[in-house]
């Protein structure tokens, strides 16, 4: 991994990021992941608004919620605070 | 006057009376600061004093942020450099302390603010005097480091810093340090120059260009218009390669100070060494001593009394600290058969002061190696008189005799 990073040569200063966050992958960190129950979610988006990733996603077509895997890091903010229980942390 | 105009005459000047602060405060009136957030410190306290009259009489045209704290002083100027803008603050001891964290984040972002430091003693005991703890402390903070010796010295450094701190091959923010009461209150004939010259000389602070995140070419500023994250989480993964960079700044920081010293002495007609050091009587000097600040002036006249009565005694004056002059400290000593470092701070449990740490270790892979002593002297504001400086002179003349150190690490003017 480490080879195919920037040296510091190339680098931008100060931390300056060259790649949108978007990019930057998170979904790594996390330990459980959050998983939701269709027919419980009255997708009322409470999850949505609280995700401190903007990682839940409201698809329109479908009348689901979508979790972002890549960035969802796993907090369980959403699980918490869902009035109906409909999201569960599932270990990875 | 950039490099490569015409020559200039020296500029037309005024002398005033003026105390080190106010020496401060005029030169930053005349550099087109735009932004100034500052927190009250004695002995800072009357450098934006002023400033804050010349804001209110209208006489700049500088936001000027009043604060809650140092921390919040250095934070607000550190975001308004990242914003393209130039920055000015001032403080010193507890002041410079509380600041600890965010000198870090200044030099990491790479915000080329100026500070003026008025060197005063750290608690406890609680003192207001002048020794270097406080920003030599601070010798690890990314921040270019100079100390003037007189308030004509800061006056002329202060302009000098802006110039230095943005040019867009360094950007990194520097400290201009002026002994506390004995420059800070200390009224002293100061000849400044026209608003007009220094304007010129400092100009307006480029913008380097930057790739953003969406790989467009962009100034290196916080715009709206261009957004950008400056300093954001920065892990293992790139932190050490972004600490490096700032090495890389640093080490390009010597020959811009000289540059832009040169440049300022052609306009100004004042000199101060090469900018980085000033050796005073070392052409052959047998023994020498190095310091920094005001105590250079008074060790000064005690070489010319010893050079009087045939002594060969010289003085090596450090304006910067950081970057330390490497080339210039071991040029100028090279020649010398005993050096003696007189530093006004301490570390504690540690082998002598931080002067000392530079100077002895530089010399350690001279081909001569002579032998390097240590005094610490005026903490917390205690007198450095001519004889104790002759002292040290004199300890020095018997180290060359007999060959022997006897205490390499000293304690001066302290009651036993």
């Amino acid at each position: 991994m480490t080879s195919q990073k920037k040296g510091w040569k190339d680098l931008p200063i100060a931390g300056v990021c060259w790649i949108p966050s978007t990019e930057y992958i998170t979904g790594d960190w996390r330990t459980f992941k959050p998983v939701v129950d269709t027919e419980k979610c009255t997708l009322c988006l409470l999850c949505h608004l609280y995700c401190p990733d903007g990682a839940i996603h409201w698809n329109r077509e479908a009348e689901e919620i979508e979790f972002d895997y890549d960035h969802c890091k796993g907090c369980g903010i959403c699980a918490e605070e869902c009035p109906v229980t409909a999201i569960e942390m599932v270990r990875e | 006057m950039r490099k490569g105009d015409k020559k200039m005459a020296i500029a037309k000047q005024e002398m005033l009376a003026l105390n080190g602060d106010e020496a401060v405060a005029y030169a930053v009136k005349q550099s087109d600061v735009d932004v100034v957030a500052a927190y009250p410190i004695t002995p800072q306290t009357i450098i934006v004093e002023r400033f804050s009259e010349y804001v209110h009489n209208g006489e700049v045209d500088t936001e000027f942020v009043c604060v809650e704290s140092e921390h919040s002083a250095l934070t607000a100027c550190l975001a308004a450099a990242a914003t393209g803008a130039r920055t000015f603050t001032a403080s010193a001891s507890a002041g410079l302390a509380l600041m600890h964290e965010i000198l870090y984040v200044t030099s990491g972002c790479r915000a080329p603010v100026v500070m003026a430091i008025t060197n005063r003693a750290l608690s406890a005991p609680i003192n207001i005097h002048c020794d270097h703890s406080d920003s030599m402390v601070e010798r690890d903070a990314s921040w270019i480091q100079i100390y003037a010796e007189n308030s004509q010295e800061a006056y002329d450094s202060i302009i000098q810093a802006f110039r230095i701190a943005e040019h867009p091959d360094i950007l990194l923010p520097a400290m201009v340090m002026l002994d506390a009461f004995v420059l800070s209150h200390t009224l002293e004939n100061v000849e400044v120059l026209s608003d007009e010259a220094v304007r010129r000389f400092v100009g307006t602070r480029e913008i380097p260009l930057v790739k953003n995140h969406k790989g467009e070419v962009v100034p290196f500023k916080l715009d709206p218009e261009n957004p950008l994250t400056m300093g954001p989480l920065d892990l293992y993964d790139y932190y050490f390669e972004h600490k490096r960079q700032q090495e890389e700044a640093m080490k390009r920081v010597p020959k811009a100070i000289k540059q832009v010293h040169d440049e300022y002495a052609e306009m100004s007609g004042r000199r101060y060494g090469n900018g980085l050091t000033e050796s005073y009587r070392m052409e052959d000097a047998e023994i020498a001593t190095v310091c920094v600040g005001s105590t250079a002036g008074t060790t000064k006249t005690v070489v010319d009394q010893l050079r009087d009565k045939g002594t060969k005694a010289g003085l090596l004056r450090l304006r910067t600290y950081r970057p330390v002059p490497k080339q210039d400290i071991t040029e100028a000593l090279k020649g010398v058969e005993a050096v003696a470092v007189m530093d006004r701070a301490h570390s504690f449990g540690g082998h002598g002061g931080p002067i000392f740490h530079e100077v002895r270790h530089l010399l350690y892979d001279s081909q001569t190696r002579p032998p390097v002593v240590n005094y610490i002297y005026g903490l917390g504001g205690r007198d450095m008189p001519q004889h104790l400086i002759h002292r040290i002179y004199k300890d020095l003349e018997k180290i060359v005799r007999t060959k022997e150190v006897e205490k390499p690490v000293q304690f001066i003017g302290v009651r036993e």
